[in-house]
């Protein structure tokens, strides 16, 4: 079994962004990055594939400046086989850029499992694993929170508004991940000391023109402050005033 | 005059309300310029009978495309229709939404027409030639406007803001082939598991009841179904803290990881308000949270906020609300 997986590296989400001078990128100063949690999730599904088959490899792919590295180092640590870094000045906005590149790294890559994170908060575009899919035209199921492979099939659950799906697919196939699938491990020292001598390769990425472009970033707007209405199930009444008169939604 | 396509969205033989708004979005855009809409809609035999709703929300034309390959959602032979009728069609922009089924065809019918996209966006707008969306970034806390260079734009709406507006045409039906043979797509949907009949989804209650760890333990979680049922037409919906404790499957986790919502009423009960769970319902109308300590990040965006114990409120607001909607 041969698995490649796309991970991100992806700010913290926890912090007040703020706008850069030229009004379309953000001030990276005092953010602090990590792998996308949903591809967190992808490279533990490919761990576990592995080890169930016994053996196999996993290989982990990054586009971006050299500060990924360090997000495929994490990957490596946790188990990976080895890291292919696709450079670029920064991680493009342009969901069909990413694909295009990536795509062509792994079109003769003889893999039978490409994963993908469902999403990445940043960009928010939850767009990249099946473009991929398309360019190179391999049966893809998105946003998986549960995987069986056996025999050169394999099955997953989708989650859907107030539903699930249960598909089939054929191997080679391309899959995102949701959460549910699975719990990611954390990389363990002896972990950390081995991915220090697994092969990264790094070389230039194929960036294609832009589709799409940043006209302008903006914080959205405040929401105007909130009252506290009262304490304990005395305020309940006036809560009840407010959402008939005021809020109207009652 | 730019004509827009709108993917009006159906499941198990109905339509889905993303469905309306899909197309009232792309009945504003086509009005701005004075063009067409044109929705496709996809289903088993009989799905035809759904064309007069859309019509009804202001499609000039609704192309129907039945095979019994479609009773489950098909994406590889639904995203080939979908392709070639906007590619035959010569639309500006194409619509989908941006809910699971919407998330998943909008990527790839861009990858098959090799244009660029930008999913989940909360407006959209043509102006001469150019075509501009906005859409949230960075778990919300950021709003960028987008411009997508080549024709069509591929573009998915989030789910609840676009309500649906009639508006009717003529809604001129016709018939389309699939392209190729739906039966024969290497992926295919085996079952749909529908949770327990009847229950509101998530993405389209207007009122969202969501529980988290204050609750202190998974029976107690009755306090918010009591509440959801009160309401009528409300969801409930839960914080990582209790679907990672397996009180209530992912499926109903709000947040950075989870659903995004954006109904008329959030309640927010036994919720500290992490910022990860704030990505998911932010933008609610209006939000109201129950928490025992005043100091909870929660009040910075709830309207109303009530100071207490959620298992003294929680009966209370429940009797007050059942007696608030009697006769409706
Ligand atoms: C990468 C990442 C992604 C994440 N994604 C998500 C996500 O998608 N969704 C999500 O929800 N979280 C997410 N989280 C987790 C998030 O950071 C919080 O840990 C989580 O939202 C907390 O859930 P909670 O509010 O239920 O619990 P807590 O933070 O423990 O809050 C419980 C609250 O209940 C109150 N309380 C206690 N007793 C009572 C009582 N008797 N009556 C009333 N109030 C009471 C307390 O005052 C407290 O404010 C994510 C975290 C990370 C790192
Ligand atoms: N720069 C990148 N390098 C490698 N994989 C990426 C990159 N950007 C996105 N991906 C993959 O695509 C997924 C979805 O990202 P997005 O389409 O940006 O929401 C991520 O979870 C990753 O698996």
């Amino acid at each position: 079994m041969k698995i490649a997986v796309c991970i991100k590296r992806v700010p913290d989400m926890d912090v007040r962004f703020k706008i850069a001078g030229d009004g379309t990128s953000l001030d990276e100063t005092g953010v602090k990055f990590d792998l996308n949690d949903f591809d967190a999730w992808a490279v533990e599904a490919a761990l576990q594939l592995k080890e169930k088959a016994g053996s196999g490899e996993v290989v982990v792919l990054s586009l971006g400046p050299n500060a990924v590295q360090e997000t495929l180092r994490k990957a490596l640590s946790m188990g990976a086989d080895r890291a292919v870094h696709l450079q670029a000045d920064k991680i493009p906005f342009d969901s069909f850029v990413i694909a295009s590149a990536l795509a062509a790294e792994l079109k003769d890559g003889g893999y039978d499992l490409i994963l993908f994170g469902k999403l990445s908060p940043d960009s928010s575009n939850a767009a990249t694993g099946p473009i991929v899919a398309e360019l190179l035209d391999l049966p893809c199921v998105t946003a998986i929170s549960r995987l069986d492979i056996a025999d050169g099939r394999g099955t997953a659950k989708r989650e859907l508004e107030g539903a699930q799906e249960i598909v089939e697919f054929p191997l080679p196939a391309v899959l995102t991940t949701d959460e549910g699938l699975n719990a990611a491990r954390y990389p363990s020292l002896k972990g950390i000391m081995a991915a220090k001598k697994k092969p990264l390769e790094s070389k230039p990425a194929a960036l294609g023109e832009p589709t799409v472009k940043i006209e302008k970033l903006e914080m959205p707007p405040e929401r105007a402050a909130g009252k506290i209405v009262g304490e304990g199930a005395a305020a309940v009444p006036e809560l009840i005033r407010l959402l008939q008169t005021e809020a109207k939604v009652l | 005059m730019a004509n827009i396509f709108a993917f009006a969205e159906a499941r198990n033989g109905e339509l889905r309300k993303v469905a309306l708004e899909t197309v009232t979005a792309a009945r504003k855009l086509a009005d701005a310029t004075g063009g067409q809409v044109h929705a496709l809609l996809v289903g088993a035999p009989g799905i035809a009978s759904k064309a007069e709703q859309l019509a009804q929300h202001g499609a000039d034309v609704v192309m129907v495309c039945e095979h019994a390959g479609f009773t489950q959602y098909n994406p590889e032979a639904t995203s080939a229709v979908a392709a070639d009728r906007i590619k035959s069609g010569g639309f500006r922009a194409a619509l989908f939404s941006t809910s699971a089924q919407g998330r998943d065809l909008a990527p790839r019918v861009a990858g098959k027409l090799r244009v660029g996209l930008v999913t989940d966006v909360t407006s959209v707008e043509l102006s001469g030639d150019t075509f501009t969306a906005k859409h949230p970034i960075n778990i919300g806390k950021v709003v960028s406007t987008i411009s997508i260079a080549g024709t069509p734009a591929i573009v998915s709406i989030r789910p609840n803001t676009y309500a649906p507006v009639a508006k009717a045409k003529p809604g001129t039906v016709e018939n389309v082939a699939p392209v190729g043979d739906p039966s024969a797509a290497r992926v295919v949907v085996k079952e749909l598991v529908t949770g327990s009949g009847g229950k509101l989804d998530l993405a389209d209650a207007p009122v969202v009841i969501a529980g988290g760890r204050g609750l202190k333990a998974k029976e107690n979680y009755k306090l918010v179904e009591d509440l959801a049922d009160a309401f009528g037409n409300a969801a409930c919906g839960a914080t990582r803290a209790i679907t990672d404790d397996g009180w209530r499957p992912h499926s109903d986790q709000i947040g950075q990881t989870g659903r995004l919502v954006s109904p008329d009423l959030y309640v927010a009960v036994g919720i500290s308000g992490a910022v990860q769970h704030l990505a998911g319902m932010k933008t609610s109308k209006t939000i109201v949270a129950i928490n025992k300590d005043r100091e909870a990040p929660i009040f910075k965006v709830a309207d109303y906020g009530i100071v207490g114990d959620a298992f003294e409120v929680m009966p209370v607001l429940t009797a007050a609300v059942k007696e608030a909607r009697k006769g409706h």
